[in-house]
């Protein structure tokens, strides 16, 4: 299966009434080595506006990887790297953070000593202007900016329905309300591209089934793009409007939920070759 | 709204444009959102719920109709049921945690037309049921989130139902102040559904007069003024909140603060300090419980000054409270105790300002009163139930027990009959069951006196009620002695470690119990004793659990043998159950009242093993997990006897 290398694509509407725009980013024949070990080895896909994209595999499949390309974090030696329309370069840490793509992680990097609200606070920090010493004395434009970051801190807040623990160090939370903090966080940044590594690891069915809802609210209500890396085969073809599949640093599969639960190669690989 | 002045305020809506003339700019509502407490003052209330009243005209609720309204406690929903009276319909307020089935019953039984739902998991749960509900219109919905997908032919947003009759004012205002105009005090106020003890919820139909004649007793009785405030965090659907927070709210206009989210209810209650404070007993039981705990992981110092102070409190804190006569030197040091410990304790709970507290539903355990009454918080008690639009008797200032209700409520009538049953007529007696005359013939005789279904009597000498249990299931012993279950099952929840119990005994020769202990409390201890244990079932079935609990019902039982009346009552086997009551398997009612006929069927098998002398017993329970998936757990339970302590003994 090829990717269409054509990015006038139409906005199409999904059977449960969203809207899916034009290419929001695209990958182009990415190769990323360490030394000798290829990572990834020659994938394209793109990721459109407003979509809901998964990337699956197996372990060591190099998804996690996938996702640093993602958000420049690394820069692949060979391939090119589109996003909104233009190509990509390498890119230094702040210039990262300021291309509008957040992200979660698959073992959750929260600041423990801080309150819910301060570790989502944190999450606005692109979107402060005013230097440091005007936010010491808490003045004027200063002030405001602090109010107008809160006011959309407490928006998120009661979005994920984390009123109760607003003000309680995250380091005392339980796993499955970290993991809601952190993509409190991200969402803090308003991206315009969103990246849940691993988003359900590690939770039970209830914290799973909250967690989709949240992933499914959030693309709903805020029209924000997803790509999600993900272990739980039957979350993602339930959330995923599109699913990559890799399989030792190659994409063996593209496409909708339906189409990759039926292809062959996605088969073999989680589940073995059949020996007749 | 209009309201012209020469008309009696005798309903709701009439008394919301009272207040909206005369104190446009004091508070009404408050709620915590986005981490601030916004609030509405009368006026804006007046106006939010004019438009719906309009926007309800506009989509064509008639006079008569009957308005479900769900959700957890808003001022959005109590706009909902006062822009329904405004347009001639009646609220009916339904409880926000039924399963969908529970509300497609009582949705379907008062034919409700529209519907006034939170969010999306009550939109989920109407849209289930659906098909069952042949007469609904439209559902209205607060919170868009999660929705966006929907069909819209059944929907419409509660902010855009506003919109909508604010556009066709010019058209709809002529029939809404028509609407209102011809309301009278005798037309219905509101419908609320009991939570069925037995049998299907009934539909207590309450009237204007009902309400609000109960709510002036009662405000004048206890002094509620405009400047109180109350926190609104029980369920709608329970009278209590509607008195609390619609009749005494718009009588006095006094404040309702929602709170935050149910979560966030402990936090909110702080932050607001209401005057006017009411909770179950439950409530007060499970705050102490976690004072204690918390007291017991302080530093030395804290430790030893709560103690001290707590038990100098006990001596003094309820006389003081009373204006008794204390001495000087006590009344300094009890001003020094406030200062250091009750202040604090009291702010930490949220309770610093409560001028008046009630407690009711359910017996409260001595001990846990006079710990709130020591530290200087009039808790009182009362009781009530939906059909007499809650009051019957409550407890005047200064004559406050743990072991009474209280005296008559001002206009209400009591009589014992030769049964035991106490019997009331008040102005706040309801007007009929909906769509059930039989019953309503059956509870309220033709006199207008109306049967509680509690047993119990009035002390000679103070005049106040005593409530012994419930009038059907006082029973007697195969040997004649009287029994009270309730009363010995309360007697034994007053243990932090035990949560609920059931004691059965009715035409038997002795008493057993089945007993659940209080997870918090007992998981606690035995964190402290070095206990391992990984679930319920586990720590109820550990053998130094077994020995506290077997403790306790032997305390009980000397209790009950102290007492002439109950002696027979006391307890001779009992045993821990694998698995907590629960509403989600209809153990409890969803107000956490035991159904004790589900349990007598459901655990006939344990019951048998009681009575058949066994020392333990096999068994598999079925249990329903929240999502309404079926499950089932098995367990060996243990049956203890226990040392009753006979009659001759107590004699000699």
């Amino acid at each position: 299966m090829t990717v269409s290398q054509d990015a006038a694509v139409q906005e199409t509407i999904t059977p449960d009434g969203r809207t899916i725009g034009g290419v929001l980013m695209e990958m182009r024949n990415i190769t990323l080595r360490f030394g000798g070990v290829v990572a990834i080895e020659d994938i394209s896909f793109d990721i459109r506006q407003g979509e809901i994209r998964a990337i699956i595999g197996p372990n060591g499949a190099g998804k996690s990887s996938m996702l640093n390309v993602i958000n420049g974090f690394y820069h692949p030696q060979d391939g090119e790297v589109w996003y909104k329309g233009a190509i990509r370069g390498p890119m230094r840490p702040h210039q990262i953070a300021a291309q509008g793509i957040a992200r979660t992680f698959q073992n959750i990097a929260l600041f423990h000593g801080m309150s819910t609200l301060d570790n989502i606070m944190t999450g606005r920090l692109t979107h402060m202007k005013t230097g440091m010493l005007s936010q010491s004395v808490w003045f004027g434009r200063a002030q405001r900016e602090e109010t107008e970051n809160r006011a959309f801190a407490e928006r998120i807040i009661d979005f994920l329905e984390i009123q109760s623990i607003r003000k309680t160090p995250v380091g005392r939370l339980p796993y499955g309300l970290q993991k809601r903090v952190e993509l409190g966080r991200a969402l803090a940044a308003e991206p315009s591209l969103l990246l849940l590594d691993e988003p359900m690891a590690g939770m039970n069915v209830e914290e799973k089934e909250d967690m989709s809802r949240f992933i499914l609210d959030v693309n709903d209500e805020f029209g924000t793009t997803i790509a999600l890396i993900e272990h739980d085969m039957g979350v993602v073809m339930d959330l995923a409007d599109r699913v990559v599949v890799m399989d030792y640093g190659r994409k063996i599969g593209d496409g909708s939920p339906e189409e990759v639960r039926n292809n062959k190669a996605v088969i073999d690989a989680y589940l073995g070759v059949s020996s007749d | 709204m209009v309201s012209s002045p020469d008309r009696p305020l005798d309903t709701i809506p009439r008394l919301v444009a009272h207040h909206a003339q005369n104190r446009p700019d004091s508070a009404a509502f408050r709620e915590k959102e986005f981490g601030i407490w916004q609030s509405w003052s009368w006026r804006q209330t007046a106006s939010e719920i004019d438009a719906l009243a309009l926007g309800f005209l506009d989509i064509g609720v008639n006079a008569g109709d009957h308005i479900a309204i769900i959700g957890r406690n808003r001022p959005y929903l109590y706009w909902a049921m006062v822009a329904a009276q405004s347009v001639g319909a009646i609220p009916v307020p339904l409880y926000q945690d039924a399963v969908a089935e529970e509300m497609a019953y009582v949705i379907e039984h008062c034919s409700a037309r529209f519907i006034v739902a939170q969010d999306q998991e009550q939109v989920d749960k109407i849209i289930d049921v659906k098909e069952e509900l042949s007469g609904v219109e439209q559902i209205i919905f607060l919170d868009p989130r999660g929705m966006r997908k929907y069909e819209r032919a059944l929907l419409t947003e509660y902010s855009v139902l506003q919109a909508q009759g604010r556009e066709n004012e010019a058209k709809l205002r002529p029939e809404l102040d028509k609407r209102l105009a011809a309301q009278s005090g005798a037309d219905t106020c509101a419908m609320l559904y009991t939570s069925g003890t037995t049998g299907r919820p009934k539909g207590v139909v309450l009237s204007n007069d009902n309400i609000i004649m109960t709510s002036k007793a009662s405000c004048s009785f206890d002094g509620l003024r405009a400047d109180d405030s109350v926190l609104a965090y029980l369920p709608m659907a329970w009278v209590g909140d509607f008195i609390f927070s619609v009749g005494q709210a718009s009588w006095s206009g006094f404040c309702v603060a929602c709170p935050e989210s149910s979560d966030t209810m402990q936090h909110d209650l702080r932050e607001i300090g209401p005057t006017y404070f009411f909770a179950p007993p439950r409530y007060f039981e499970g705050v102490l419980t976690s004072v204690m705990i918390r007291m017991e992981d302080a530093g030395d110092l804290k430790r030893v000054m709560f103690k001290h102070f707590m038990e100098f409190a006990r001596t003094v804190g309820p006389d003081i409270l009373d204006g008794k006569p204390v001495g000087l030197g006590k009344r300094l040091k009890y001003a020094l105790g406030n200062l250091l410990v009750y202040g604090p304790l009291k702010n930490s709970l949220g309770l610093s300002r409560v001028r008046v507290g009630y407690t009711a539903g359910e017996a409260i355990g001595p001990e846990i009163f006079d710990f709130y009454r020591s530290l200087g918080i009039n808790l009182k008690q009362l009781y009530g139930q939906t059909e007499a639009s809650v009051f019957i008797t409550q407890q005047p200032d200064g004559q406050v027990r743990s072991d009474t209700v209280g005296v008559a409520s001002p206009g209400v009538e009591l009589k014992i009959a030769d049964n035991g049953e106490v019997f009331y007529r008040s102005p706040g007696t309801f007007v009929e069951y909906y769509k059930n005359p039989e019953s309503t013939k059956s509870t309220k005789d033709t006199e207008g006196w109306v049967a509680t279904g509690d047993a119990g009597f009035i002390e000679k000498d103070t005049g106040h009620l005593r409530i012994i249990d419930r009038a059907k299931d006082v029973g007697k012993m195969k040997d004649g002695s009287l029994f009270a279950p309730k009363y010995v099952e309360n007697k034994l929840k007053f243990f932090p470690n035990i949560l609920e119990t059931v004691v059965f005994g009715d035409g038997r020769d002795s008493c057993m119990a089945m007993i659940n202990i209080d997870l918090q409390a007992v998981g606690n201890w035995a964190e402290r004793n070095n206990i391992a244990y990984s679930s319920y079932q586990e720590l109820a079935a550990h053998v130094d659990v077994y020995a506290t609990i077997q403790q306790h019902v032997e305390d009980v039982n000397a209790s009950l043998a102290a007492d002439e009346m109950l002696a027979g009552c006391q307890v001779s086997r009992f045993l821990v159950l694998h698995k907590e009551l629960d509403a989600d398997d209809g153990e409890l009612t969803r107000t956490r009242k035991v159904r004790r006929s589900v349990i007598e069927d459901k655990y006939k098998d344990l019951i048998d093993a009681l009575y058949g002398g066994k020392t333990e017993i096999y068994t598999e329970t079925e249990v329903t997990y929240e999502d309404g998936s079926k499950g089932s757990i098995a367990a060996t339970l243990e049956i203890r006897d226990v040392r009753r302590v006979a009659r001759e003994e107590k004699a000699a």
